[in-house]
C-alpha cells in the first residue's frame, strides 16, 4: 500500500466515523462505541479488498462479510451507503419503525448485508457455512467475518472455530474487534480473554495481532491472511471502543448510549482536526 | 373400520409388514435420491450420522455431508450460512438437541433470518427409550410451534415420510421434521398422496375423532379405534402428519361430524398437537376435547413399551379416555 493510498483510506475512515456519529446522534441513542472501533477494518475491506457490486448486492460470486457483532450495524451502514448500496439519506432512518436499517444487521432488509446477526455468537457459524458453501459451489469469493469481545465469550464461537479448522477453510478470514470493553465493564472485570492469539492458534487458525486502527498494519495482516490456503485466519485487531470521540473513548458505558447534537458537534470538531492533520 | 382399504397394497406391503423398513433408512435413501438430481441438497450431522442413518448419504456424497462434531448450535448456524447461498441444508440430531439445545440458533439464524434450514429431530419422546430422560423430548413440538411460519411434520410411516420429504425440501422456509428412526410397517399404499398441511383420514366414524401424530401414536390410535369398535363406538381416525400449519378445515370437519375430539401424541399433552387442535376448535367449532399425551412429567429410562404405558401413550389409555370423553359428550348433549 502506497502512502497516498493509506492516506486516502485514513480520510475515508474519518468520513465513515462522521456518517456513523451523525446517524446515531440523529436518532439520539445507539451502539456508538463498538461501531467506531470497527471503522478501519470495514474501510480496508470495502474500499480495497471486497469484490462487491452496489448495483448487484446479491451477485453470487461476491465476497461476503458476516458482521457477527451485529450491533455495529451503524458503522457498516455508513460504509454501504457511502459505497452506493443505498442513499446516505437513509442513514437517518436508523431504528425508526419500518426502517431498512435496524439496530442489528438484517440481510432481508438492508442491501449489502450478507447475514442476519445480532444474537452474539451466531455469526461465525454462519460464516463457516458460507465458506463451506463457497467451496461446494466453486465460488471464487472470500468469506470475511467480524466478531467482538461478546462473541468471544460465546461458546458457539469456539464450536465454529473448531469446525473452520476441521474443514480447512482457507477462504475464511475473521477479524476480532478487540476493544476489550463489554457492556458490564472492561474484559478484565467481566470475562478475561488473555492470550487470545494463542487461543486461536491452538484451535488450528493462522492468528495475527495488529493495531486495528493502523490501516497499513491491518492491510499487511490481511495480505498474509489471504495467502493462507488451507486454514482459516484470525486477525485480532487491537481497537479502542469509541475511537476518535475523545469524550467517550475507552469508556465501557459507550456501548449503547445517548448522543446529543452537542456530542455530535464535539466529535465533528475532532474529526476536522484529524482531517487537517492528514493534509 | 375401513382403514385396511387405505393401507399398503398387496405383497409389497405384506413383505414390509413382516420386515418393516427403518424410518432412518427411508430418510437417508430419499435424501440421497433428491441429492442425485439436485446439487443443492446438503446434509449436516452432529456426531449422530450412524444413529440417524445419514452415514449412507455421506458415503455417496462425501462433499455434501458435513459433520460438525457434538456442536448442535454450530450445526444450525453452518446450515443457515449454507442456506444463504441457495443450498438446501438438512441438519439432523436427536429431537432433544434439535429443539432444546439449538433452539435459539434455529430461531434466529434459520427462521428470523428467513433461511431455508430443514431441521430433523430423531427419536422423539419415548422412542429415546434406553437413552433416558436427558434424551427424551416431550416439548420439542411445543418449542417449534412458537416459531412464526415454520412447518412441523411428524410422519407416521415410511410411505408418508418419503412423500413429505421432497415437499419439505422444496417448500421455501425452515422446517422441523420429527422423525421416528426405527422400523415402522407401512400404513399407506405407495400410491397414496400426501400434502404438507393436509391431514389424512385413516378411517371414518361418527362418535368421536382420534387425531394422532407420529409413528407411535397413529398406530396406537388405529388400535384404539379397533378396540372401541368392539364397544360399538364408531371412531374417525386422522393422521395429522403436519402439526404446523395445522389442517384447520379437517379439524373443524371432524368436530362437526363427530362432536368430540381426542388428540394423541408422543409429547406433552400441552403445547403440541393437542394444543394446536384446541386452538382451532376454540376459535371455530368448540366441541369437547381430550388430550392424550404426557401429563407434566419429564422423561425417564426404559423400553419404549414400558414408557408408553408409564406415560399413557397406549391404545388402552386412549380407549379409556375415549369412554370418558364420550360420557361427557353424552351428558352435555342431554
Amino acid at each position: 500500500m502506497t502512502t497516498s493510498e493509506a492516506t486516502a483510506l485514513k480520510r475515508k475512515a474519518i468520513e465513515i466515523r462522521k456518517l456513523t456519529v451523525d446517524q446515531i446522534a440523529h436518532l439520539g441513542v445507539g451502539h456508538i462505541g463498538g461501531s467506531l472501533s470497527v471503522v478501519e477494518i470495514l474501510v480496508l475491506l470495502y474500499y480495497r479488498h471486497l469484490n462487491v457490486d452496489p448495483q448487484n448486492p446479491r451477485m453470487p460470486e461476491r465476497d461476503k462479510l458476516v458482521m457477527s457483532k451485529g450491533h455495529a450495524g451503524p458503522a457498516l451502514y455508513s460504509v454501504l451507503a457511502d459505497r452506493g448500496f443505498f442513499s446516505t439519506g437513509m442513514l437517518h432512518t436508523l431504528n425508526q419503525g419500518g426502517t431498512n436499517l435496524p439496530s442489528h444487521c438484517d440481510m432481508n432488509r438492508t442491501p449489502g448485508i450478507d447475514m442476519t446477526t445480532g444474537s452474539l455468537g451466531q455469526g461465525l457459524s454462519a460464516a463457516v457455512g458460507i465458506a463451506i458453501g463457497h467451496r461446494l459451489q466453486h465460488l471464487p469469493g472470500r468469506v470475511f467475518a467480524l466478531i467482538g469481545d461478546g462473541d468471544t465469550n460465546e461458546g458457539q464461537t469456539w464450536e465454529a472455530a473448531m469446525s473452520a479448522s476441521m474443514y480447512g477453510l482457507g477462504n475464511l478470514v475473521v477479524f476480532t474487534d478487540y476493544n476489550k470493553m463489554q457492556i458490564d465493564g472492561p474484559i478484565e472485570s467481566v470475562m478475561k480473554t488473555d492470550n487470545l492469539n494463542d487461543r486461536w492458534t491452538s484451535f488450528g487458525w493462522f492468528a495475527q495481532r495488529v493495531d486495528g486502527h493502523d490501516i497499513v498494519a491491518l492491510s499487511e495482516a490481511l495480505e498474509r491472511a489471504l495467502a493462507e490456503a488451507s486454514r482459516p485466519s484470525m486477525i485480532i485487531a487491537d481497537t479502542v471502543k469509541g475511537k476518535d470521540m475523545p469524550q467517550i473513548e475507552n469508556d465501557y458505558k459507550n456501548h449503547n448510549m445517548p448522543l446529543t447534537a452537542e456530542d455530535r458537534e464535539r466529535a465533528f470538531a475532532h474529526f476536522a482536526m484529524l482531517e487537517e492533520a492528514l493534509r | 373400520m375401513n382403514y385396511k382399504t387405505t393401507r399398503a397394497d398387496g405383497g409389497v406391503a405384506n413383505a414390509a409388514a413382516v420386515n418393516p423398513p427403518e424410518m432412518r433408512e427411508v430418510y437417508a435413501r430419499e435424501l440421497s435420491r433428491m441429492a442425485e438430481e439436485d446439487e443443492r441438497i446438503v446434509v449436516l450431522d452432529a456426531d449422530l450420522m450412524r444413529a440417524n442413518g445419514t452415514a449412507t448419504f455421506r458415503e455417496r456424497f462425501p462433499e455434501r455431508h458435513i459433520d460438525v462434531g457434538v456442536a448442535e448450535a454450530n450445526m444450525i448456524g453452518v446450515a443457515a450460512g449454507l442456506s444463504t447461498l441457495g443450498l438446501i441444508p438438512f441438519p439432523g440430531t436427536f429431537t432433544c438437541f434439535a429443539a432444546r439445545r439449538a433452539f435459539d440458533q434455529f430461531f434466529i439464524s434459520a427462521n428470523y433470518a428467513r433461511q431455508n434450514v430443514k431441521l430433523t429431530g430423531t427419536d422423539p419422546g419415548v422412542a429415546a427409550a434406553y437413552n433416558g430422560g436427558t434424551h427424551m423430548s416431550f416439548e420439542d413440538i411445543g418449542l417449534m410451534r412458537t416459531i412464526p411460519r415454520i412447518v412441523i411434520c411428524e410422519p407416521s410411516d415410511p410411505v408418508s415420510l418419503a412423500a413429505l420429504l421432497p415437499q419439505i425440501a422444496y417448500r421455501r422456509g425452515s422446517s422441523y421434521l420429527r422423525l421416528h428412526r426405527k422400523p415402522i410397517a407401512p400404513l399407506y399404499a405407495q400410491s397414496e398422496d400426501f400434502e404438507i398441511g393436509k391431514g389424512k383420514v385413516i378411517s371414518e366414524g361418527n362418535d368421536l375423532t382420534i387425531i394422532g401424530t407420529g409413528a407411535i401414536m397413529v398406530a396406537e390410535a388405529i388400535r384404539a379405534a379397533e378396540l372401541l369398535a368392539g364397544y360399538g363406538v364408531s371412531t374417525r381416525v386422522i393422521d395429522m402428519h403436519t402439526i404446523k400449519p395445522i389442517d384447520e378445515q379437517l379439524v373443524i370437519d371432524a368436530a362437526r361430524r363427530t362432536g368430540a375430539i381426542l388428540t394423541a401424541e408422543n409429547h406433552q399433552a400441552s403445547t403440541g398437537l393437542g394444543s394446536a387442535v384446541a386452538e382451532v376448535l376454540t376459535e371455530h367449532f368448540p366441541v369437547l376435547q381430550t388430550r392424550v399425551g404426557v401429563q407434566e412429567e419429564f422423561g425417564e429410562v426404559g423400553t419404549q413399551e414400558y414408557l408408553q404405558k408409564r406415560f399413557g401413550l397406549t391404545a388402552d389409555n386412549i380407549v379409556e379416555r375415549a369412554h370418558q370423553l364420550l360420557a361427557r359428550k353424552a351428558a352435555r348433549v342431554l
